[in-house]
């Protein structure tokens, strides 16, 4: 499969394979441009299921843009244009078949800045499942118990599950909005800088609770920090004015990048 | 650099008495403001108020041996040096046919207060300012003290359970008249009353203003219909502006494409705020009330024409014409409400899975809620003080009935009804007495003011209270 070229750069992308059932998503051929001005430019990879793994690339490379363009959020933004396709488990997420609320439940996105709704914690937590269907509130209170737990947070707030979520610390509440994605039970949790606003402690758990969490589901991580990619992720793909230069299981992307630009760009030659 | 250097110290003399006087500038306007609020308060409060303590009479006799009784209500110096001249209060309009008096300080022979000295209330003629020498039931005669208590006892019932009795009445002067007890409404004697007392009748006074019905055409009596009427008809406008301006800042800011054709809209509603608000009375009149009513009163009153029905000004008529008026406030609080919500909590409701209305109605609308309610309250404000085009829309002098009562349908958006804000005007300008007129208007404007302000404290302390629900502020 051949990729545009880098404008520095004649040899061929390395891109690591996945065969299908190994992959949960797969990105062919994408572009995408905001008012004409083009973002990402042909871009192909595919994602493994049940992985970590992170886009990194200076700011501006596009990789937040082709992460929101994972759950289609691009949408609200009317002018947005894009070719190519997204296929999630071998479903084009963007065939008129496909349900965008649904997509957007299996498809779940953590934001650079902790958004929690202004309401309790519990409702916060409640809020994806009260979209979907009408639960018991016995079923729903265990599912919140479930979500808390598994984002490590239920130990600090099941004593105040009723008070404002705006009360809690900047990673306590980076932590409710991942339970309140995990509560409607995603495929695919995407992270858009998670920790960058974060205390190095937030940090730290919320990178152990990215590590945990590769058993339930498949991650996508988006970040600018180095160390964290090289910590967490096990597939790193770098990217740059929005094409992809170098993608492969993170171990040879940090140790043995096959191009210089991507090594420049690890040692921090390039920004 | 060298030259940089002169120049700055060459300029620094010039400019330093600006830069140690500008922060007294800015306090100095602020404690002007403040001064000027204070003391319009001031001015409200004393005239206002000071109208229902009871006055001290005074007999008063002149150098020519005429003698008359009443209560000094102010002096005014005279031209060419000629002393001052003294307005009395004196009542006994049926007997002497005024009820103000203006005497010239050097008249004055001798003022006294004689504590037995009374003033009656009474409908229709006014005050009576005199002595009570008896009273008169069933061939019953009660004198001096006797009478008085006797009064008093009869007053304290219920106006249908009184005895009807004669009052024997004596002015200062000497002149006699009988009067019947049905026709007066309270008794005092000032003179004789200890402070508490006289706070006691001011109290009531107070209450009675806030409680009865205007009397002697909207020169004495109170304004519970004002008060009722311009209530009544803020609360319809609030009904139906709110949904009307939240709805249209909802689709100017959530759902149209923010192009050139929707920052027109903007600009345009933002000066709509800006019309003056007879303008707004004279399209009530066109549309509403001649176009819309005078259609309704064809199609559906036609057997009581031509005297019509909604085809002239009325309660519906002036709330929707104060809707439209405060249509922009809410437009543009609201807008501004939901633009302030951070783009994060949007996406972070949509990435959940919610469709655009769930983020509307779950996330984006309780978020804006305080702002809203800030926008509808700005509106009740400003409807609440508006006269202008009441006048053109609906508002009468004098509303025979009021717009609630207990006859089907019981709302009757058709009727006229009063407001505070042309009782106001209508007081000061219209009445046969304007004397009597002045500590009415003061007190008329005191209530006004007190009304808009509970209304703006109302809005604040339920906002304060949305904003802690939620435990932070946005």
């Amino acid at each position: 499969m051949l990729a545009p070229l880098h404008s520095a750069n004649t040899a061929q992308v390395p891109v690591a394979h996945f065969s299908s059932e190994h992959s949960c998503l797969s990105i062919d051929h994408l572009s995408l441009a905001y008012a004409g001005k083009a973002a990402l430019r042909d871009l192909t990879l595919s994602v493994p299921r049940h992985r970590v793994t992170a886009f990194i690339g200076p700011s501006g490379c596009g990789k937040s843009t082709l992460l929101r363009a994972i759950n289609r959020l691009h949408d609200l933004n009317e002018t947005v244009t894009h070719s190519g396709k997204i296929t999630l488990e071998g479903q084009d997420i963007h065939d008129p078949q496909t349900n965008v609320t649904e997509l957007r439940r299996r498809v779940g996105m953590v934001f650079q800045t902790p958004n929690p709704f202004p309401m309790s914690i519990y409702e916060n937590v409640a809020f994806g499942l009260r979209l979907q269907q009408r639960l018991p509130k016995r079923k729903r209170d265990d599912i919140i118990e479930w979500a808390l737990t598994s984002a490590a947070l239920w130990d600090e707030v099941k004593d105040r599950l009723h008070r404002s979520a705006w009360q809690l610390s900047g990673g306590q509440q980076q932590r409710l909005v991942i339970a309140r994605t995990l509560a409607v039970q995603p495929d695919v949790l995407l992270l858009d800088e998670p920790a960058s606003a974060l205390d190095p402690i937030s940090t730290l758990k919320i990178e152990e609770l990215i590590r945990n969490l590769k058993s339930e589901l498949t991650l996508v991580l988006v970040t600018h920090n180095m160390q964290q990619a090289a910590r967490v992720s096990d597939y790193t793909a770098f990217l740059h004015q929005g094409e992809l230069v170098e993608y492969g299981p993170t171990d040879q992307v940090f140790t043995n990048p096959r191009l210089q630009h991507t090594e420049n760009y690890i040692t921090g030659r390039i920004t | 650099m060298k030259a940089g250097k002169v120049n700055t110290a060459s300029r620094r003399p010039r400019f330093n008495w600006l830069n140690d006087l500008w922060p007294w500038l800015c306090a100095a306007s602020v404690a002007l403001s403040l001064l000027m609020l204070g003391a319009l308060l001031a001015l409200l409060l004393v005239r206002g108020l000071g109208h229902f303590w009871p006055a001290t009479l005074e007999e008063v006799t002149l150098r020519s041996g005429d003698t008359f009784a009443g209560h000094a209500v102010r002096e005014v110096e005279l031209p060419q040096q000629a002393g001052d001249e003294r307005l009395y209060f004196t009542g006994n309009q049926d007997i002497e046919g005024a009820r103000w008096r203006w005497v010239t300080i050097e008249e004055i022979a001798e003022r006294a207060q004689p504590t037995d000295l009374i003033r009656l209330e009474r409908s229709p003629w006014g005050d009576f300012i005199g002595r009570l020498s008896a009273i008169e039931q069933d061939g019953q005669r009660w004198e001096g003290d006797a009478a008085w208590h006797r009064l008093a006892t009869l007053l304290a019932l219920p106006a249908s359970q009184r005895q009807e009795s004669q009052l024997l009445l004596t002015t200062v002067d000497g002149q006699t008249l009988r009067q019947p007890l049905a026709s007066v409404v309270s008794a005092q004697a000032p003179n004789a009353m200890s402070w508490w007392q006289k706070t006691h009748v001011w109290g009531d006074g107070v209450w009675r203003f806030l409680s009865e019905g205007p009397r002697a055409a909207n020169t004495d009596g109170g304004v519970w219909p004002a008060i009722f009427g311009t209530v009544l008809m803020v609360i319809l406008m609030s009904v139906m502006v709110t949904p009307f301006g939240v709805l249209a800042a909802i689709y100017l800011n959530e759902i149209a494409h923010q192009g050139r054709l929707t920052r027109l809209v903007r600009i345009g509603v933002r000066n709509l705020a800006g019309v003056p608000s007879i303008v707004y009375g004279v399209f009530g009149l066109g549309v509403f009330v001649y176009g819309i009513g005078g259609s309704l009163d064809e199609w559906f009153f036609s057997d009581t024409l031509p005297s019509p029905t909604f085809g002239t000004g009325g309660l519906l008529w002036a709330s929707l014409t104060l809707a439209l008026l405060t249509l922009p406030v809410v437009i543009v609080a609201t807008e501004e409400g939901l633009a302030r919500i951070p783009e994060a909590q949007r996406e972070g409701a949509v990435a959940l899975g919610a469709t655009r209305l769930e983020m509307l109605t779950r996330i984006v609308l309780p978020m804006a809620a305080p702002a809203m309610l800030t926008g509808v309250i700005l509106a009740v404000a400003r409807a609440a003080g508006e006269v202008a085009p009441l006048m053109l829309v609906g508002v009468a002098k004098l509303a025979p009935q009021m717009p609630i009562d207990g006859e089907f349908p019981y709302l009757h958006l058709e009727r006229k009804f009063m407001h505070l804000g042309y009782h106001l005007f209508d007081t000061a300008f219209h009445g046969e007495d304007v004397q009597a007129a002045i500590p009415l208007v003061y007190a008329t404007a005191l209530l006004l003011v007190l009304i808009v302000l509970v209304l703006n404290l109302t809005a604040i302390f339920l906002r304060h209270y949305l904003r802690r629900q939620r435990g932070n502020e946005c």
